[in-house]
């Protein structure tokens, strides 16, 4: 494979000469969002199991591909990202409790209960674009934001991050061609954890690593160790100053694995070979970066123990709120269709709202049809 | 005879065909080794081997242009599109060119092949889990749309798709994928792939459906029965297209009071089509206006889906209503 980019070694050693350049704080809220993605996995797997939510997305494995990425960037700028990528929208603040209302599509959900768990969507801290389920169809959308962004002057930056799968999509092909050719301020992020659902990678392409394709669209591009945080941040600091400098985009493949399930309804054990996941635990990104905080006298075993539980301590009072807060109410089925609720869809609404008070079992929400 | 669930008849119907046929294929994404999502396909690569089912790029577009590709040249493709939300990317390939091939070449070149899609409600699915896409499909001359109610009408017109010249889109309910069971033929055996079916006689009010909407449907005409003495024909139409002209027509008239019922929305949907035949052939024999029971005309929710999906309470009701019209 092409020469891939890492900094810090499995034992927690960095590189000779390597400055990670970051506050000692900025190091450790790093830590603490992957750990957060940690609790936030392991509570939605026991929600998912009792019955609670419908489904996750295990984030194991990839959390200092997410972590990396997002500390390269602005406030100011925008991420569109996968539905694996809860570390990027936790390291700019965005709530756990924000996200647990998606999880439980209650009525403070940003989505009003509409979209299935883990299908995120924010604008405050950071522009964290609503996610779709279609595999790639967002590419194209972080390409136009960008080109936006270009034309008015600005110096955001657009990073927009999918999986190995993702680049056998339309939207891959189309948003790497157009970003190309404008020149677009646009990080592509390909997290190459292995598989895509079932199938290996061997099946998805047949070149040499996702990054090279970047040859073809004549757009730079680098390979990075995607269980180290520092590589992938330096990376993605590189290509993003290089699109904030006018000079373009780039593609960042990150080498990781998907040491989860697909899903809380997917069972790798059937299709994972045990060795392979054996041979990833070694390269674990949360424990690399927690002995490279311990050798730099940052943590303690001790501190480190106490990080942890205040983590799932947070997670767990968000998922208690959310299951706390009510369903949507009936009239978010009818809004948002259009900007103005046009008169047949009022009627269908009236309708419901009706036939729930003659025939009852489904609740009535507030009376009277509201739109 | 066994007693199978729909999708176990998916799979036996898939069986059957590849035992009798080395022409067919099966392929998709992770129809393989894991045996598909929802492991309609399980065990078919260990029993057929990986030339006869197995796994593509993540691309629908790519599996149904090769299926084509496939098609025309000898081979008797059976492509899985995971979910049918997932259809689109291969949109421009199923209505410009599956569909059309036979016409724009004369005949000299077709594409007999079958793409399998679970669609509808009822997994909490939210917007890209639980679409009914049907009248986009239906609506595209060339393309035959198939959807099964039951276990023995899943293996019977699977395999009809599969031996048919055309190009058939066969969408299965995943709603009734494991909750339905029903006696299964052993071997093979086909179901026409245009006559619809009658599930219920009755004769004060007819009602057309489909796929996952025929048990609720059943359960509605149940209690209209039990609670009001209302005798309901229900017709499960299976073949979307071709459709079953004379059989809708001839339901019709035998009641006069007419219920179409889908779970996609309604606006330019498939009830739009049945309502306008009744009113274009029979409007002589109505004593009642059409009622459509059917999705809204918006995208489909998550936490409300049960709110959104027709049940048998609005089933019910509108059953009252062209009764008591
Ligand atoms: C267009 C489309 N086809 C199929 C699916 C079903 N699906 C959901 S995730 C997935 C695999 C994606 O793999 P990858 O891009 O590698 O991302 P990962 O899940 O590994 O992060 C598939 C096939 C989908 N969501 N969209
Ligand atoms: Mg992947």
């Amino acid at each position: 494979m092409t020469d891939m980019l890492t900094v810090l070694a499995p034992d927690g050693a960095t590189k000779k000469g390597f400055e990670a350049g970051l506050p000692d704080e900025e190091l450790l809220h790093c830590y603490r969002t992957m750990l957060l993605v940690r609790s936030f996995d392991e509570i939605c797997l026991k929600l998912q199991r009792s019955g609670r939510i419908g489904f996750s997305i295990p984030n194991l494995g990839i959390e200092a591909t997410q972590v990396g990425a997002a500390s390269a960037l602005r406030k100011t700028d925008w991420i569109f990202p996968s539905y694996r990528d809860f570390g990027m929208a936790l390291y700019h603040g965005i709530p756990a409790v924000e996200m647990m209302h998606n999880m439980f599509g209650n009525a403070e959900d940003s989505a009003k209960g509409r979209q299935m768990p883990v299908h995120f969507s924010f604008v405050e801290p950071i522009h964290f674009y609503s996610i779709s389920s279609p595999i790639g169809t967002h590419l194209p959308h972080a390409v136009g934001a960008a080109h936006a962004s270009k034309l008015r002057g600005e110096d955001t930056v657009h990073l927009v991050s999918f999986g190995d799968g993702g680049t056998s999509s339309l939207g891959f092909h189309s948003g790497m061609n157009f970003a190309a050719v404008w020149k677009s301020p646009v990080v592509f992020l390909c997290q190459n954890n292995g598989y895509a659902i079932s199938c290996p990678s061997e099946q998805q392409t047949a070149s040499d690593g996702y990054a090279v394709k970047a040859e073809a669209y004549g757009m730079p591009h680098a390979t990075v160790d995607g269980n180290d945080l520092f590589a992938v941040r330096q990376a993605v600091l590189e290509a993003a100053e290089r699109a904030r400098r006018g000079e373009g985009p780039t593609l960042i493949e990150a080498v990781t694995f998907r040491m989860g399930g697909h899903s809380t309804s997917d069972d790798p054990t059937k299709y994972v070979p045990a060795e392979l996941v054996e041979e990833w635990k070694q390269k674990d990104p949360v424990d690399r970066f927690r002995r490279f905080l311990e050798r730099k006298g940052l943590m303690t075993p001790e501190e480190n123990d106490a990080m942890r539980a205040d983590t799932l301590a947070e997670i767990d009072r968000a998922a208690k709120a959310a299951e706390a807060t009510a369903a949507p109410g009936l009239e978010t089925i009818f809004s948002d269709v259009f900007a103005e609720v046009p008169s047949h869809i009022r009627k269908q609404g009236e309708f419901l709202f009706d036939l729930s008070q003659r025939r009852g079992e489904a609740d009535a929400g507030d009376g009277e049809f509201p739109l | 005879m066994a007693n199978l669930t729909l999708i176990q008849a998916v799979n036996d119907g898939l069986r059957t065909v590849m035992k009798a046929d080395d022409s067919v294929v099966v392929f998709g994404e992770d129809v393989g080794p894991k045996g598909g999502v929802f492991l309609a396909t399980e065990g078919l690569t260990a029993d057929f081997g990986e030339s006869r089912c197995f796994d593509t790029p993540l691309s629908e577009d790519g599996i149904i242009g090769t299926a084509i590709g496939m098609a025309m040249n000898g081979l008797r493709p059976v492509a899985e599109i995971q979910f049918q939300d997932f259809i689109f990317p291969a949109f421009d390939q199923i209505v410009s060119e599956a569909a059309k091939l036979r016409y724009r070449s004369g005949g000299q070149y077709t594409a007999p092949m079958v793409i399998r899609t679970p669609y509808g409600g009822g997994i909490r699915g939210g917007l890209y889990h639980s679409q009914s896409g049907e009248a986009y499909f239906a609506h595209t001359a060339g393309l035959k749309v198939v959807i099964p109610s039951t276990p023995h009408d899943a293996k019977g017109l699977l395999i009809a798709s599969i031996q048919d010249p055309d190009p058939v889109l066969f969408m299965e309910p995943k709603a009734l994928y494991r909750s339905v069971k029903g006696e299964v033929p052993e071997g093979e055996y086909t179901v026409d792939l245009s006559t619809l079916r009658t599930v219920r006689q009755g004769g004060d009010v007819t009602i057309y459906c489909y796929g996952a909407m025929v048990p609720v449907v059943e359960r509605a005409a149940a209690q209209a029965a039990e609670q009001r003495g209302i005798d309901c024909l229900v017709v499960d139409l299976r073949t979307l297209m071709p459709l079953d002209e004379e059989g809708v027509l001839e339901a019709a008239k035998q009641t006069g009071r007419v219920v179409v019922v889908h779970e996609a929305p309604r606006f330019c949907g498939y009830g739009a089509e049945i309502s306008a035949l009744i009113a274009e052939h029979c409007i002589e024999y109505m004593e009642a206006p059409v009622r459509r029971v059917t999705g809204f005309d918006t995208p489909f929710p998550n936490t409300l889906e049960h709110h959104y999906l027709p049940d048998d309470r609005r089933v019910l009701d509108a059953i009252e209503s062209v009764y008591d019209f």
